[in-house]
């Protein structure tokens, strides 16, 4: 059980213009710029929750992340994580946590993965059986029996990826922070990656707060979406909470017979370049299906196809509505 | 402790990965301290006598220096690179492990490399012993044991001090270098003779003489103080409001933006 309360933080900022002049003033006179990161933040989530936290960059997604595990502290509110304040009972919290930094590596680089999986398995002081029990499931479900061996700095960035998240997972966490997983992955990397948090968050209810800029790992985990800008939370719900709040447009595109389409009522032609359009529709005063049988009782259909909008640019359209 | 040993086994393992590397980096360290021995050593060929201190007798006083410092180097260079590892973010893959940080910040880094720097000090060292004509009495060695400890302990406070203002400026700390590698060179001499001012500051701001020059008069019977002795324990004094500095910047810790 996860709860925030009021959490504010401020960064302080050296600020400076351009130009050689302004470095030598800067020397004497340093001018800071206070950027308030968090602003009366608070939310609850529950055990065995899946929540993705959404935001532009610099919104405080990070900021919010590290408070919860413990590493920064905030400058006023409260957060409570299974009975603990992360940066007051620090090291009681943590042995509870798991956190993948999708660019920072917690392997040491120059040795093989497995010896890492040792050393933190000791400074976590997981006992024999339950290492034993974790690794056998982690290297099965990711798939890393075979490059564990290896030194971390010869793997790909995708096989990476995958022995940061069981390095992170060894001590069986009941709480995993994954800030951007999917970052620079290839397709079956990411796929791979996100069927692992499906599975470790159904079978041992492991609470999972992702962080990122991939609608798509938004779209294939998660039930219940945060989204944050200029340190505020906007918005706390579901999937199509989220898809309600964008516009009810859709877009057709279509091939057809003959030069020009005639004019079409309620409907905006978008691009008509003779024999292939895109109609944007509005689905508050015509339904998809209407809008197709209307369009091919006007002209001859070779192909046609319907688009809503993608969760991207729903979020896209967000960030502008709350001009974040 | 036995996880202790457990990173000392990593980071060993790591940096045996660049065997060359770590054979001309433990090479260059050698010389670069034999230079500075050399550079004595001539001096005295020509002069007999700093201040009326001999050869032999400075060469104790280098060689202690030299091995508080190598050893130091070796085993709390994770504070001496602290900045990195706050610019690396590193440090918050510290935080987030049930670990303390200190602890945690001394197995980040341990540069091997630095035997060269050690075996060059226990060599001078063991030349001086016989060559200075002190009478090894147990206190004698009691001293010697005492001064080499204070000044680890001094050196390191100085590195962690060195971490703690990091937090507040993360770069632009080559100041700090003043007092490490400073004193590391200031220290080649008893103290004293660079005159009044400079022992002043060395005692009372940064207690390098307290292990340095105080013990070393007893030690070659300048003073027959008994309280000389135990006076570089008092570098483990230091210790504490350097820790404490730089906790209190860990409190104010801003993290980087990812």
């Amino acid at each position: 059980m996860i709860e925030l309360k009021n959490i504010s933080k401020t960064f302080k900022v050296a600020k400076r213009n351009a130009g050689f002049s302004e470095v030598l003033k800067a020397l004497f006179k340093k001018e800071y710029e206070y950027v308030k990161a968090l602003q009366n933040v608070s939310f609850k989530i529950d055990d065995g929750e899946m929540v993705g936290y959404i935001g532009p960059n610099g919104a405080g997604k990070s900021s919010t992340i590290k408070i919860m595990s413990g590493i920064l502290t905030p400058d006023g509110g409260e957060c409570v994580i299974d009975g603990l304040t992360p940066w007051k009972d620090r090291i009681s919290h943590v042995q509870n946590i798991g956190v993948v930094f999708g660019q920072r590596s917690q392997l040491w680089w120059d040795v093989p993965v497995i010896d890492s999986f040792e050393l933190i398995r000791e400074i976590y002081k997981v006992d024999d059986s339950r290492y034993k029990k974790n690794l056998s499931q982690l290297t099965e479900l990711l798939n890393i029996g075979e490059i564990v061996k290896t030194p971390a700095r010869q793997l790909s960035l995708g096989q990476r990826m995958r022995c940061e998240i069981a390095a992170s997972l060894l001590h069986s966490p009941k709480l995993l922070f994954l800030d951007e997983p999917t970052i620079g992955l290839d397709a079956v990397s990411k796929i791979a990656v996100r069927e692992f948090i499906k599975t470790i968050n159904r079978e041992n209810k492991t609470t999972v707060i992702l962080t990122t800029h991939d609608m798509q790992d938004i779209e294939a985990l998660t039930k219940r979406i945060l989204l944050i800008g200029k340190g505020r939370i906007l918005l706390d719900g579901s999937l199509s909470d989220l898809k309600e709040r964008g516009s009810a447009h859709k877009t057709i595109t279509i091939d057809y017979s003959g030069d020009k389409l005639p004019n079409l009522d309620h409907m905006t032609v978008s691009k008509d370049i003779g024999g292939h359009a895109e109609i944007i529709i509005d689905t508050e005063q015509v339904t998809a299906s209407q809008a197709v049988s209307y369009i091919s009782s006007k002209v001859e259909v070779k192909d046609i196809s319907v688009m809503g909008e993608s969760v991207d640019e729903i979020v896209a359209s967000l960030y502008k509505e709350f001009e974040i | 402790m036995k996880l202790y040993f457990k990173y000392v086994g990593m980071l060993l393992k790591s940096q045996m990965q660049y065997k060359a590397s770590f054979i001309m980096t433990a090479l260059g360290q050698f010389l670069v301290s034999f230079t500075a021995f050399l550079g004595v050593y001539f001096m005295f060929s020509r002069f007999h006598s700093v201040n009326g201190f001999a050869l032999s007798e400075i060469l104790i006083c280098f060689s202690v220096m030299l091995m508080a410092f190598s050893v130091t180097e070796c085993f709390v260079r994770g504070f001496d690179v602290f900045p990195r590892l706050i610019q690396s973010g590193n440090l918050d893959r510290i935080l987030v492990r049930p670990r303390n940080e200190i602890f945690q910040v001394l197995t980040s880094n341990i540069d091997f490399s630095r035997v060269g720097r050690l075996l060059q000090s226990i060599l001078m060292l063991a030349y001086a012993v016989p060559a200075s004509g002190i009478v090894w009495t147990f206190d004698k060695i009691m001293t010697v044991v005492f001064m080499l400890m204070g000044g680890m302990a001094v050196f390191a406070s100085l590195f962690v001090l060195y971490a703690g203002i990091s937090f507040f400026t993360i770069e632009g700390l080559e100041f700090m270098n003043i007092f490490t590698d400073g004193s590391r060179e200031f220290g080649k001499y008893p103290l004293s003779i660079y005159g009044e001012g400079v022992l002043k500051f060395f005692t009372y701001v940064i207690p390098i003489a307290l292990f340095q020059y105080y013990p070393f008069l007893y030690l070659i019977d300048r003073s027959e103080d008994i309280g000389l002795i135990f006076l570089p324990l008092l570098g483990f004094v230091f210790m504490i409001p350097c820790y404490c500095f730089f906790r209190f910047g860990l409190r104010k810790y801003k993290s980087t933006g990812s």
